[in-house]
């Protein structure tokens, strides 16, 4: 598998390394400031010193005797270029904004947080705990924030996996979100700066598709795909199992239907029973999808089949052979399901967030619920691109937090096809 | 006063500096890099170049008041690092090193006793006076980095509600404002670029309508360390291109020997408090604000 003992190139800055290696403070500045330059120089000096800024607030004189006043938000690559970025910036008269710890109260019922707690988004988050900013583990939105203060350590937890007497931090106090870095220099990303249109070169697109890829394999992260049954329908499937097989893709997200269609058509030809080669219905061909079930299912499950030679082809089987995390979650509609479906939705949710720890980039073609349930876990610098026919799928997952989600309007067969061809150009590294 | 028996001068008010004999001046430690305790100064040169300064001002119409110098405060000789004058208050310095922050008492009590409000600093802030503030015009210049600390003039532009445009002193050899950085009049100063960063630079060029840029070597010889009285500027000797430039810009020009004192860091200006508002601070021709 790729992932080790392989070269590390430079990573994109699509895909730029996870803000929770950065540092970040606040300092205020006041005075006449604007006259004397000393805004200006400080602004100039965190730059010099590799940090850079946000200004969050900043009130200008209106007489010139009026002082001014700035509060300026600095990030840096670690504590210790943060440390010598202020040290450097007291001297011209900036002072640290010193706000208070983060407030916790102890849960006082399972599976709820306290009254006021702080609700998470899926940006880098801190919390001030004895005087320090610590960064917030497993960042995932729509979540709270526990803290321990024993270990000195917080991290994201879901409503529902809450205990009593769990530390839960309340209050937007202590709490910060560092956001995004936009990318400086102009990329294949940067160029796709809309977030959903059908009208991109798709060249291109796909290009900076594959490019992200290629980085975050070569960064050692992992590529997460998630996936629709509609791979299958349109005939992609056999791009994907490739895909797999080139040791691009470490983890897949799917349900019943994708993983069923792909064993159907590994099994007898057919999606639902229409043939994929010939593009027309077969005879009894709409009982091969519950047959392919019931074969799965006698076998013991898909791994079970796979080892027993009676799946020999398609996604699934390329998953088995090459050690993909393969989480398959259920929902109301499917049949069977196959044994690996997990129809417990919330032990579902918690197997994918472990799946979805050291994903650099996740790749989202034709399905919508799994799409956003992804992108509901996901932490907002995982890049994440998103293939539909569509449009509607893109919008509503940027509409539920996923900001960071490039969309790709187009349709799934031709993409997913040349983008296996551009990878295939360079194997994967390993 | 001094001289309530004299009638009122026609050119108006007599100028008034503080001057300190320099009794027990000498170079007893280092803290910038123009004092070497192996090298010393001559006491009795030291006298003479002092006593010539103060008949230079007072034959220039300045009033002279004397403070009572002090044994095992060599440095007390430089009143300019006393404080900040404006108006009736009186900001005493509050000196970065340990070595001088024996003088603040004496300059403090001299200033309550003759009539000042005086105003501390804050605890944790430095600030070391006319040495390190200047006015020009209607704004206070003030450098820092190496003595005054930024915070300190932020707060003595709010206590005395005037601007104040910090610049950043970056050649260790000009370690206070005075040395690099000389108001003459409320639109004209003399300056010496090298001791300043682009910023500083670009803050002067902007504020100051006129000004009589000195070049590093007539730096060296502290030429911007000058007391002006009136439309006269005193300043060391050894540097002709300023004293024309200034003659130029209609000014006179009086060069002494400062020596003795340049050993240790200072020259004419640091010799000297103007205790009613320098010559080019708009404050002492405009009536007292509320």
């Amino acid at each position: 598998m790729a992932g080790q003992g392989h070269e590390h190139g430079p990573t994109s800055p699509a895909i730029a390394a996870p803000a929770a290696r950065q540092a970040a403070d606040e300092v205020e500045v006041r005075g006449h400031i604007v006259d004397s330059l000393l805004l200006p120089k400080i602004l100039d000096r965190i730059l010099q010193m590799g940090g850079s800024f946000e200004i969050r607030d900043c009130k200008i004189g209106m007489r010139r005797t009026d002082p001014s006043y700035a509060r300026i938000g600095i990030r840096a690559e670690s504590p210790e270029a943060i440390d010598a970025i202020l040290a450097d910036l007291v001297e011209h008269g900036a002072s640290p904004v010193h706000p208070e710890d983060a407030k916790v109260v102890p849960a006082d019922i399972a599976g709820a947080f306290p009254e006021g707690f702080y609700s998470t988004t899926n940006q880098q988050t801190q919390v001030r705990f004895k005087g320090r900013w610590i960064d917030v583990q497993d960042q995932e939105m729509d979540c709270g924030i526990v803290l321990d203060p024993a270990a000195g350590v917080a991290r994201c937890v879901p409503m529902v996996r809450v205990v009593v007497g769990m530390p839960i931090v309340v209050g937007h106090a202590g709490v910060r979100v560092i956001p995004m870095e936009r990318p400086r220099e102009s990329t294949l990303f940067g160029f796709m700066s809309s977030n959903v249109s059908s009208e991109k070169p798709k060249s291109v697109s796909l290009r900076s598709v594959a490019e992200a890829v290629r980085s975050t394999r070569a960064a050692g992260k992992k590529v997460l795909l998630v996936g629709g049954p509609a791979i299958v329908h349109t005939g992609s499937a056999p791009h994907v199992a490739a895909m797999i097989r080139e040791g691009w893709i470490q983890a897949l997200f799917a349900g019943n239907a994708l993983a069923t269609h792909d064993i159907e058509q590994s099994l007898y030809g057919t999606s639902l029973g229409v043939s994929i080669e010939r593009g027309e219905p077969i005879e009894h061909g709409h009982e091969h999808h519950l047959r392919a079930i019931n074969a799965i299912r006698r076998a013991g499950g898909i791994r079970r089949a796979v080892e027993s030679g009676l799946l020999t082809s398609g996604i699934m089987y390329e998953c088995v052979r090459h050690d993909v995390d393969l989480v398959l979650a259920g929902s109301i509609r499917d049949d069977g399901p196959l044994p690996e479906v997990i129809t417990d939705t919330l032990a579902a949710q918690d197997r994918m967030r472990e799946a979805i720890r050291d994903v650099g980039f996740a790749l989202l073609i034709a399905t919508a619920l799994h799409s956003i349930a992804t992108g509901n876990l996901l932490p907002a610098w995982v890049k994440v691109v998103c293939v539909d026919i569509n449009p509607a799928t893109v919008t509503k997952l940027s509409d539920r937090g996923t900001f960071q989600t490039i969309g790709l309007v187009t349709d799934v067969e031709p993409f997913v096809r040349a983008l296996a061809a551009e990878l295939a150009t360079a194997p994967a590294a390993g | 006063m001094a001289t309530p028996t004299m009638p009122p001068d026609p050119r108006g008010p007599r100028p008034r500096l503080l001057m300190c004999p320099p009794d027990h001046f000498g170079i007893e430690y280092e803290i910038n890099p123009w004092m070497d305790v192996t090298q010393g100064s001559d006491a009795a040169i030291a006298r003479r170049q002092w006593q010539a300064l103060r008949e230079a001002v007072v034959a220039l119409g300045a009033e002279v008041e004397l403070l009572e110098p002090a044994a095992g405060l060599p440095d007390l000789v430089f009143t300019a690092n006393a404080g900040l004058v404006f108006r009736g208050l009186f900001l005493p310095s509050r000196f970065r090193f340990g070595v001088r922050q024996g003088e603040s008492p004496l300059f403090e009590r001299w200033a309550r006793e003759h009539g000042f409000e005086v105003v501390p600093l804050p605890e944790g802030m430095y600030f070391e006076g006319a040495g390190d503030a200047l006015f020009c015009g209607e704004t206070l210049f003030a450098g820092y980095r190496f003595r005054s600390d930024v915070r300190g003039h932020q707060w003595v532009g709010e206590r005395l509600g005037v601007s104040v445009l910090p610049l950043e002193l970056v050649d260790p050899r000009f370690y206070h404002l005075d040395t690099c950085f000389c108001p003459i009049a409320p639109d004209a100063a003399i300056y010496y670029p090298g001791a300043f960063d682009e910023y500083g630079r670009s803050v002067i060029r902007d504020q100051v309508p006129r000004l009589a840029e000195v070049s590093a070597e007539e730096a060296a010889s502290f030429s911007c360390n000058a007391v002006v009285v009136g439309r006269t500027v005193v300043l060391n000797r050894g540097a002709p291109k300023l004293a024309a430039t200034l003659g130029a810009m209609g000014f006179d020009t009086r060069p002494l020997e400062f020596s003795e004192f340049i050993k240790s860091g200072g020259s004419a200006k640091c010799l000297t408090l103007r205790l009613d508002g320098e010559e080019a601070a708009a404050w002492k021709s405009s009536p007292a604000a509320g």
